[in-house]
C-alpha cells in the first residue's frame, strides 16, 4: 500500500484514504486533501521531513508524519 | 429578535457587516480599501487573530465591518478560527460578506457553503481580480450569483476596483428581504433533506431557521441544532428517522464518517460551479508557476536554509551600516538641542532636568530609530512576500527536534518586532501545549526595543565593520537559546504528542511600495510617540530618583573643597567624585545599592542594574536610563562624549557581556507581560515565566560573565 510520503519528488497521485483521526482529517478535508483528490508532491525537505504539495490549485507543507497517514495510488 | 429595535432613527441607517473568509484571501485589506483603516496584512494564513471592527460612512449609511481571522471550515481547529465561528453563531450582525480568492475559487467555496447554514444574508466577493486576470482566469460572477442565487462582486482590494459596486450591492441586499441560496446536493442527500422537512413541515415545528436548514445541520450532526431538538417532543420520532438517514448518506459514500460524506458533498457541487463559471485561458500544461519556480530555489533541501541565514545576516548587518549615517545626524541634532535649550535655563536644577533628564534621555532612544526602522522594513518584507511560510516550512525538521511546531516561526519572528503582537498571533497554534511553550519562548527572541541596548554595545566595544555580525550573533544566540529553553519545558512542563504540520503556503507576491510604507511608517510613529511620552516621562523620574534627596552638608563641604583646590584637574576630580557621591546617595542609588549584590557575581555595578530594573517598565527605558545615569555621574567633563563612548571607558567588557545576555533573556516588559498572562490564560502563568525568565537569565549572565573572563577579556 503506498502513501504519500512514499511518493518522489514531482509525482502525481491520488487519494484513497485518510488514516487520520477527527481533527486531522477535517483540516486535511478544507484543505482539499480527501477521496479522489490530486496531488503532486513538489518540494522534498533533507530527509523528507517536510514535504511540500499541490492540490489543485494550492501548495501544502505537511511533515511526514502526516504524510504518512494518507493513502495513495499512482496516476 | 433585533427587528424591534431597528425602528431607532439613529441606528435605521446602520448595517453591521461581518467579513469572513479563508485565511489570507485580502480580507483585511479590503476593508483598508473601503475605510481609512490600515489593518495589519500579510502574505500569510493567520495574520488577523483576533476580531476588529472597523466604522466608516457610505451614503446614508453608517457600516461597521468586523474583520475576522480567516477559518478554513468551522470545526474549532484553532483559537483564532473558534473567534469568528464564535462571532457568527453568536453575535448579531446584518449580513456576511464572503471574500473569496477568485484564482483558487474551488477551495474557498467550501466555507462558502459552511456559511449558508448561518442563514443570513450574504454578499460574495471576488477579490484578487487583478491576480486572476494576470493568470487568465475569467469568472462569470453574473452566472455565479445566479447559481448560488447571491450576489458576487468582482473586486480587488489591491486596486481598489469594484469596491463601490460591493457596497451598494450590499445596501440593496440589506434592503431586500433575505433570499434562499441554492446549493444542490446528490440524489441521496436531497431526498433524506426532503424526508425530514416533510417531518418538520407536518408536525408544525415553530422555527427561526429555514427547515431546509435545519435538516442540513441535522445531518450533519450539528452539535447546537441536535441540542435544540433534542428537547423536544418530535425527538423521539425524529432519531429513528435521523439514523436511518445517515446510513444511506454514508453508504452512498461508501464511508463511516458523515461529515467526510458532507464534504465530498460540498466538493463535488463546488467542482460543479467551478466547471460553470471558471474560463481558464489554455495555458501550456506542466508549466512551473513562478511561485513553484521560486520554491524550487527558496526551499531547495541544501541551499534553503543558507539562504535564509544569509539573508538574515544581511538584514543585521544593513541594521549597522545604513543605520549608522542618520545617526550620527541624530546624535549631533540632540547634541545641539541640549545646549541650545540648556543655554536659556538658568536654574540649575531645570537645567540639568531638561538637558541630562529630558533631552538625554529621549534622545537615546530616538537615536536608534534608523536601526529600528531597518528592522522593520525586514519584517514587512518577510510577512507580505509569502516568505514567511516557507521558513516556517524549511525550519519546521529543526523544529521539531525542539519540541516546538513548524508554525511557531511565525509568532516567534513577530517577537523579534514586539512581543506583544506575537502573544497573540501564538493563537495559531492550535495546540494548547504548543501554543503556551511558544508564548514562553517568545520573549527569547529580542523584540525592537531591545535593539538598542545591542547597537550601543556593538557600538561601543567593536568596530564597525563587525558590529553588524555582532549583532547578528546576539540575536542568533538568543534565538538558539530560545529552543534550547523550548527543550527543556517540552521535556518537563510541557510533555506530550507532538501536533500535526499542515500549512498553506501562499504564493508569492511582490509587495506595494505603499504597504511597507504604511506598515513601517506607523510602527515607526508608534515608537515615538513612546519616546516622547512614555520614555520622556521614564527619563525624567530617573532623573528626579538619581537627583534627589540633596545632601546639604556634603555639598557645602565639597563646594569649601573645590574652592581650596589649587589646580584645574584636582578641581574636575573633586567635582566628578561629588557627583558620583551625589548619584550614589539618591533615591536610584540607593535602591541600586541595594540590589547590588544580586548582580555583582554577574560584574554588573548598580547602574547597569538599575536600568535593567527599569527596563521592565519598557525596554526602551535601559538605554534612556543609561543615558541619565551616566551624563549625571560624568556632567563635569561632558566634552560631547557620546554615550557610547562612556560606556566604553566604563563598563568592562565582560560586565558587558553580562548585561546582554541579561538583557536578552530577562522578563518582557510590563504591557507584554499583560498580554502574555491574558494569552497563557492565568496569573499563575505569569509567575512561572518570571521565575522561568528570572532564573534563566541570572545562570546565563553569571556563566558568560565568568567565560569572557577567562577568556583573558
Ligand atoms: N494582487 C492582489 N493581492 C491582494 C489582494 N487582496 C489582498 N492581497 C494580498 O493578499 C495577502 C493577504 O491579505 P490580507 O488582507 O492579510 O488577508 P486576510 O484575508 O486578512 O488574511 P488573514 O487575516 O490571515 O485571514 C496580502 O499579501 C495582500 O497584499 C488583491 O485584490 N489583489
Ligand atoms: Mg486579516
Amino acid at each position: 500500500m503506498k502513501r504519500l510520503i512514499d511518493c518522489n519528488k514531482g509525482e502525481k497521485v491520488k487519494v484513497l484514504k485518510l488514516d487520520a483521526n477527527y481533527d486531522l482529517k477535517q483540516r486535511l478535508i478544507s484543505f482539499g486533501i480527501m477521496k479522489n483528490a490530486q496531488i503532486q508532491v513538489l518540494e522534498q525537505a533533507p530527509r523528507k521531513k517536510t514535504i511540500e504539495v499541490k492540490v489543485g490549485k494550492m501548495r501544502i507543507a505537511l511533515r511526514a508524519e502526516e504524510a504518512g497517514l494518507i493513502e495513495v495510488e499512482t496516476i | 429578535m433585533n427587528e424591534d429595535i431597528k425602528t431607532c432613527p439613529i441606528i435605521a441607517n446602520h448595517i453591521k457587516v461581518a467579513l469572513v473568509g479563508q485565511p489570507n484571501v485580502g480580507k483585511s485589506m479590503l476593508i483598508n480599501s473601503v475605510s481609512n483603516a490600515h489593518l495589519h496584512v500579510g502574505n500569510f494564513s493567520g495574520v488577523t487573530v483576533d476580531k476588529t471592527e472597523v466604522l466608516f460612512d457610505y451614503k446614508e449609511y453608517h457600516f461597521t465591518v468586523v474583520d475576522l481571522p480567516g477559518t478554513y471550515a468551522f470545526t474549532d481547529y484553532t483559537i483564532e478560527e473558534r473567534v469568528t465561528r464564535d462571532y457568527l453563531c453568536a453575535e448579531n450582525y446584518d449580513i456576511i460578506i464572503n471574500v473569496i480568492d477568485s484564482t483558487n475559487l474551488e477551495k474557498n467555496l467550501q466555507l462558502t457553503a459552511e456559511l449558508f447554514t448561518m442563514s443570513k444574508k450574504m454578499v460574495i466577493a471576488l477579490n484578487m481580480n487583478d491576480e486572476a486576470q494576470k493568470e487568465g482566469i475569467e469568472v462569470n460572477a453574473e452566472y455565479m450569483s445566479e447559481l448560488l442565487n447571491i450576489p458576487c462582486i468582482k473586486v480587488s482590494a489591491a486596486q481598489k476596483t469594484g469596491i463601490e459596486e460591493l457596497i451598494n450591492t450590499v445596501v440593496t441586499v440589506h434592503e431586500k428581504p433575505k433570499q434562499e441560496p441554492k446549493l444542490i446536493f446528490s440524489e441521496a442527500v436531497e431526498e433524506e433533506t426532503e424526508n425530514i422537512v416533510s417531518y418538520l413541515t407536518k408536525h408544525k415545528y415553530q422555527a427561526r431557521n429555514s427547515y431546509r436548514n435545519i435538516a442540513m445541520n441535522l445531518l450533519k450532526e450539528n452539535k447546537r441544532t441536535y441540542a435544540k431538538l433534542h428537547d423536544e417532543p418530535i425527538w423521539t420520532e425524529l432519531q429513528p428517522i435521523l439514523i436511518e438517514s445517515s446510513k444511506h448518506i454514508e453508504l452512498h459514500h461508501d464511508t463511516d464518517d458523515i461529515k467526510e460524506a458532507f464534504a465530498e458533498e460540498y466538493a463535488s457541487f463546488n467542482r460543479g460551479i467551478v466547471a460553470e463559471v471558471v474560463k481558464q485561458k489554455v495555458v501550456q500544461k506542466e508549466v512551473k508557476t513562478l511561485t513553484e519556480k521560486i520554491d524550487s530555489i527558496l526551499i531547495h533541501p541544501i541551499y534553503g536554509i543558507p539562504i535564509f541565514l544569509f539573508l538574515m545576516w544581511g538584514l543585521f548587518q544593513l541594521t549597522f551600516v545604513l543605520g549608522a549615517v542618520p545617526m550620527d545626524w541624530i546624535n549631533s541634532f540632540f547634541g545641539w538641542l541640549g545646549d541650545a535649550v540648556g543655554a536659556t535655563i538658568t536654574n540649575d536644577d531645570m537645567h540639568s532636568l531638561i538637558v541630562d533628564g529630558l533631552i538625554s534621555g529621549v534622545g537615546a532612544v530616538v537615536l536608534f530609530t534608523p536601526n529600528i526602522i531597518i528592522l522593520f522594513v525586514g519584517i514587512a518584507l518577510l510577512e507580505s512576500t509569502g516568505y514567511m511560510s516557507r521558513v516556517a516550512f524549511l525550519l519546521d525538521g529543526f523544529f521539531h527536534k525542539f519540541g516546538l511546531h513548524g508554525q511557531s516561526f511565525i509568532p516567534l519572528v513577530t517577537g523579534f518586532g514586539c512581543s506583544i503582537p506575537a502573544y497573540m498571533s501564538a493563537r495559531i497554534l492550535k495546540n494548547d501545549r504548543d501554543r503556551l511553550l511558544t508564548l514562553f519562548i517568545i520573549s527569547f527572541m529580542s523584540c525592537g526595543a531591545r535593539l538598542p541596548v545591542y547597537v550601543l554595545f556593538a557600538g561601543a566595544f567593536f568596530s564597525e565593520a563587525i558590529a553588524g555580525n555582532v549583532l547578528f550573533i546576539i540575536y542568533i544566540s538568543g534565538a538558539m537559546l530560545g529552543l534550547i529553553a523550548a527543550k527543556v519545558l517540552k521535556m518537563t512542563a510541557f510533555k506530550g504528542a507532538d501536533e500535526p504540520f499542515v500549512m498553506e503556503m501562499p504564493k508569492y507576491r511582490l509587495p506595494s511600495v505603499k504597504l511597507i510604507w504604511h506598515t513601517v511608517l506607523s510602527k515607526t510613529l508608534l515608537y515615538l510617540k513612546k519616546a516622547g511620552t512614555f520614555i520622556a516621562g521614564a527619563a525624567m523620574l530617573i532623573w528626579f530618583l538619581s537627583n534627589y534627596p540633596h545632601n546639604q552638608e556634603l555639598q557645602k563641604s565639597y563646594a569649601l573643597k573645590i574652592e581650596q583646590a589649587k589646580t584645574a584637574t584636582q578641581k574636575t576630580k573633586l567635582n566628578d567624585k561629588l557627583a558620583n557621591i551625589n548619584l550614589e546617595n539618591s533615591y536610584l542609588g540607593r535602591v541600586g545599592k541595594f540590589s547590588e549584590p544580586i548582580f555583582q557575581p554577574l560584574g554588573l555595578d548598580w547602574k547597569m542594574a538599575v536600568a535593567l530594573e527599569a527596563g521592565i517598565a519598557a525596554k526602551e527605558v535601559v538605554v534612556s536610563t543609561l543615558g541619565v545615569l551616566y551624563s549625571l555621574g560624568d556632567s563635569v567633563n561632558e566634552t560631547n562624549n557620546s554615550l557610547k563612548e562612556i560606556i566604553r571607558k566604563n563598563i568592562p567588557f565582560a560586565s558587558a557581556v553580562a548585561f546582554i545576555v541579561v538583557i536578552m533573556i530577562y522578563l518582557p516588559c510590563f504591557a507584554a507581560s499583560i498580554v502574555f498572562t491574558r494569552e497563557a490564560g492565568g496569573i499563575k502563568y505569569f509567575f512561572y515565566m518570571f521565575a522561568f525568565t528570572s532564573i534563566a537569565a541570572y545562570v546565563m549572565a553569571f556563566l558568560a560573565y565568568h567565560i569572557t573572563l577567562l577568556l583573558g577579556y
